[in-house]
């Protein structure tokens, strides 16, 4: 077979500018569903500028589907812009919290040593328990969950990825161009949602 | 309400506010938006929208369908005649859910249509209230945008957005879903500004001059070019720009079966069908041609067959509005982002004054074999029954190519599309993207309101006019005039011949049997016939048109009758068979 023309899958950082709009988040999803792709992991969070949001999805596919999903993404009528990037185009980072007994970690030693070499930093200390935090590559923090294992990790979990784009001037600027051009609406509050009957019955 | 009183509302003096309710505000904003005639069905979460329509008869005209499906197909067909966005009211709950039909063969189609949906209470939300769905979920697959409103101040804004996304760009259907205490609210109205810019929204990409240079070059450069257009001509309204594009270069053209109409077929330019049960040259010559101009067309599967033997040996270039569309079938060579409209004059303005005649010879020699092989028989038949082409034909010498013909799915729908003449643009009106059966008779009641002036008439098979058959009760109603020509085979006859061809005749569940057609018009009070044999077609295809008001008419048809020619599917389009 020719490997050349073998289409190769990888990892894909989708970058999604979007109005913060209710709604958006299944219109996006329904993009993946329908060709059956598996969405890796996925971050949505207010930008630095107001009123737009960011997602970063990543998924596993070939560059051809991963373009076409992104035209896709595209299309959709609250979306800015979206781009996609290998690994080795991005910064990338993921968070880890880990939920150890407190009483281990003062007692062994090669705990501490392991959570130091790890840049493990402690956000809780309890006397049942300690939770400390890293940041990393998935086999980074996955390493440190496999080490602790043994001394009684009770609780783990890690965020989704968030990822900068290492070549370009970010979005960041472009957007304020749009911004100051067509500044966005403002969201209208829902004032009556939460009202229950005293609002209308009829 | 009073008319001094409305008169107020579309005042151009935006900071004098008026006490409005949202039902109120919402059909103002229809008026301002142009719009004439709405399709709809009541029902208690929208009951204050069809209140406030109640004193808004003089301007807004509402017909009652018989079922929500066929409200939005009628929606559909309105907006495939006329040219503007249809627009349909529906309860929430089984109103919502009997759209969804109608949507997604819109979003296919790229249909402009504005469908206002009522819902329960906002505080309801989310209970599992009485006729409570989540329609927003359910619908966002199949709609170009959609949105919930829940407070009527929303309202003017979020309808002229929905106005402005249905009808630009690549058009398709928009969904407004508002909470009845939304509809029942009372706000401080400061008239309605029809929406012209999204900040996140861009409808059409920015031409690339580049790329149309390189097209040309492309062009000027073909000895075989070959030209596919689609419904983005039509969308476009770029029909006399695309005219001017290929009598300059005087390139072949085909087209798919949302594209027909563009040109007359009688065009020397226009070569025919494609696809599926397409004409046999353009099918053929796809995979001869050196350099493919796809203009406002999909590369649909119908239209391809088998992908990776699709035109390998062309040069493609492909116009379209929308990126999404350019590389996802078929890898290009030149891309021209744009609205046809505005890229074709570019190209034109380019391109070499040419005339292919040998080539064009060579889809002449193939219409030659076609016709010698089928469309002879077909027309003309010399078997005792009749053909559904002949009835195509024989209508085609009456209405001399100017009526609007909406189909249903079928080989009827095939059969029509092969052959009727069409002379104007917006005259093939048929599912293509779903292949919505039951569509035809709704659309055509739709297509009738969109275009007054012209005949309209349905071609339906007798398995889908029974689909929604009930919009006879719409017709009896409103009084349209669309002539219904139901060509009964007695089969669910595209599934029968299927299995015909691939399934050993093994003819599993096609067998349909049909009332009294004539009698069910009848109780509808509509005039009908049913004919059998080939001496009363003329006549009686003569009576239904110059009949004043509905008629039905049912022919029965030869039952065994296969759409030949047929690229089988998974088949490549250089293989099509002649039978
Ligand atoms: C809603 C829907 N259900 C099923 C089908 C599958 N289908 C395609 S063509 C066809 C047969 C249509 O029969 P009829 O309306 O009698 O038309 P004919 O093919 O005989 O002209 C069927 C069942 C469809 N297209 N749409």
């Amino acid at each position: 077979m020719d490997t050349e023309n073998t289409p190769v899958k990888q990892e894909y950082n989708i970058t999604v500018y979007t109005e913060n709009q209710i709604g958006l988040l299944s219109r996006i999803a329904i993009i993946f569903t329908r060709r059956k792709i598996n969405i890796d992991s996925l971050n949505t969070s207010p930008s630095e500028i107001e009123s737009i949001h960011r997602f970063n999805i990543v998924i596993n596919e070939t560059e051809d589907v991963v373009r076409k999903v992104t035209r896709q993404i595209e299309k959709q009528v609250e979306v800015l812009k979206v781009y996609y990037n290998t690994n080795e185009d991005v910064i990338w980072q993921e968070m880890a919290l880990y939920k150890v007994p407190t009483d281990t970690i003062a007692e062994k030693a090669s705990v501490e040593r392991l959570l130091r070499e790890n840049g493990a930093r402690a956000v809780v200390i309890r006397k049942d328990y300690t939770v400390f935090e890293t940041t990393g590559h998935r086999e980074e923090t996955d390493n440190l969950t496999a080490a602790l294992q043994p001394y009684g990790l009770i609780e783990f979990v890690r965020s989704a990825r968030i990822a900068i784009i290492k070549d370009s001037e970010g979005f960041n600027c472009k957007l304020r161009e749009f911004e100051r051009t067509e500044p966005g609406q403002d969201v209208v509050e829902n004032e009556y949602l939460n009202s229950r009957e005293k609002v209308f019955t009829m | 309400m009073e008319t001094a009183q409305q008169e107020v509302l579309t005042a151009k003096e935006p900071d004098t506010g008026i006490e409005l309710t949202g039902s109120v505000a919402l059909l103002e904003g229809l008026v301002v938006e142009g719009v004439d005639t709405i399709f709809g069905y009541p029902g208690g979460a929208i009951m204050p929208i069809y209140d406030a329509l109640y004193d808004y008869s003089d301007k807004l005209k509402h017909i009652l369908v018989r079922h929500e499906q066929g409200g939005i197909h009628a929606g559909q067909g309105y907006a495939r005649s006329s040219g503007k966005v249809g627009v349909v009211f529906a309860t929430s709950g089984p109103g919502a859910t009997n759209l969804v039909t109608g949507l997604a063969d819109a979003q296919l189609d790229s249909t402009p249509v504005v469908c206002i949906t009522g819902q329960v209470f906002a505080h309801l939300l989310g209970t599992d209230a009485f006729q409570e769905i989540d329609v927003i979920n359910i619908t966002s697959p199949v709609t170009k945008w959609n949105y919930q409103i829940t407070d009527a101040t929303e309202i003017p804004e979020v309808l002229a957005k929905a106005f402005h996304i249905a009808r630009s760009g690549r058009p398709g259907p928009v969904l407004i879903d508002i909470t009845k205490n939304a509809q029942l609210q009372k706000f401080n109205f400061k008239g309605y500004t029809p929406c012209r810019h999204i900040r996140s929204y861009r409808p059409k990409p920015i031409v690339r001059k580049e790329y149309v240079e390189q097209a040309a070059e492309l062009i000027n450069s073909a000895k075989m070019p070959f030209v596919l257009w689609g419904q983005g001509v039509i969308l476009g309204n770029a029909e006399q720009e695309f005219k001017a594009f290929i009598e300059k270069s005087g390139i072949p053209s085909a087209w798919t079966i949302l594209g027909a109409g563009v040109i007359p077929n009688d065009h020397p330019l226009n070569v025919g069908m494609l696809g599926m049960h397409g004409n046999y040259g353009p099918n053929v010559l796809t995979n001869e041609c050196d350099v493919l101009i796809a203009i406002g067309m999909r590369f649909d599967d119908r239209v391809t067959g088998r992908l990776d033997k699709y035109a390998k040996q062309a040069k493609v270039i492909h116009l379209d509005i929308d990126p999404a569309e350019i590389d996802k079938n078929v890898q290009t060579t030149v891309p021209v982002w744009g609205d046809c409209k505005e890229t074709l004059p570019l190209l034109t303005s380019l391109v070499e004054t040419k005339q292919h005649a040998e080539w064009l010879e060579r889809f002449k020699e193939f219409e030659k074999k076609e016709i010698d092989a089928l469309i002879r028989e077909e027309l003309f038949p010399t078997c005792e029954e009749m053909t559904m082409g002949e009835v195509i034909q024989s209508l085609n010498e009456l209405t001399n190519g100017d009526a609007v013909i909406v189909t249903d799915v079928g080989q009827h729908q095939m059969v029509a599309c092969r052959y009727a003449k069409l002379n104007h643009t917006r005259s093939n009106i048929t599912s293509g993207g779903l292949g919505t059966m039951g569509f035809a008779l709704p659309a055509a009641i739709g297509a009738k309101f969109g275009a007054l002036d012209r005949q309209v008439v349905a071609i339906i098979g007798d398995g889908g006019v029974q689909m929604n058959i009930q919009e006879l009760g719409t017709i009896m109603q409103s009084g349209v005039d669309v002539k219904i020509i139901i060509l009964n085979n007695q089969f669910l006859g595209m599934v029968r011949q299927w299995q015909e061809l691939f399934n050993e005749r093994r003819y599993s569940f096609v067998d349909i049997t049909s009332p009294d057609f004539v009698k069910v018009a009848e109780g509808y009070g509509i005039h009908g016939k049913s004919i059998a044999k080939r001496e009363y077609l003329k006549d009686a295809l003569k009576m239904m048109l110059e009949h004043e008001g509905s008629y039905l008419l049912e022919v029965m048809v030869k039952k065994e009758n296969n759409v030949f020619p047929m690229v089988p599917q998974g088949c490549s389009v250089s293989e099509i068979r002649l039978a």
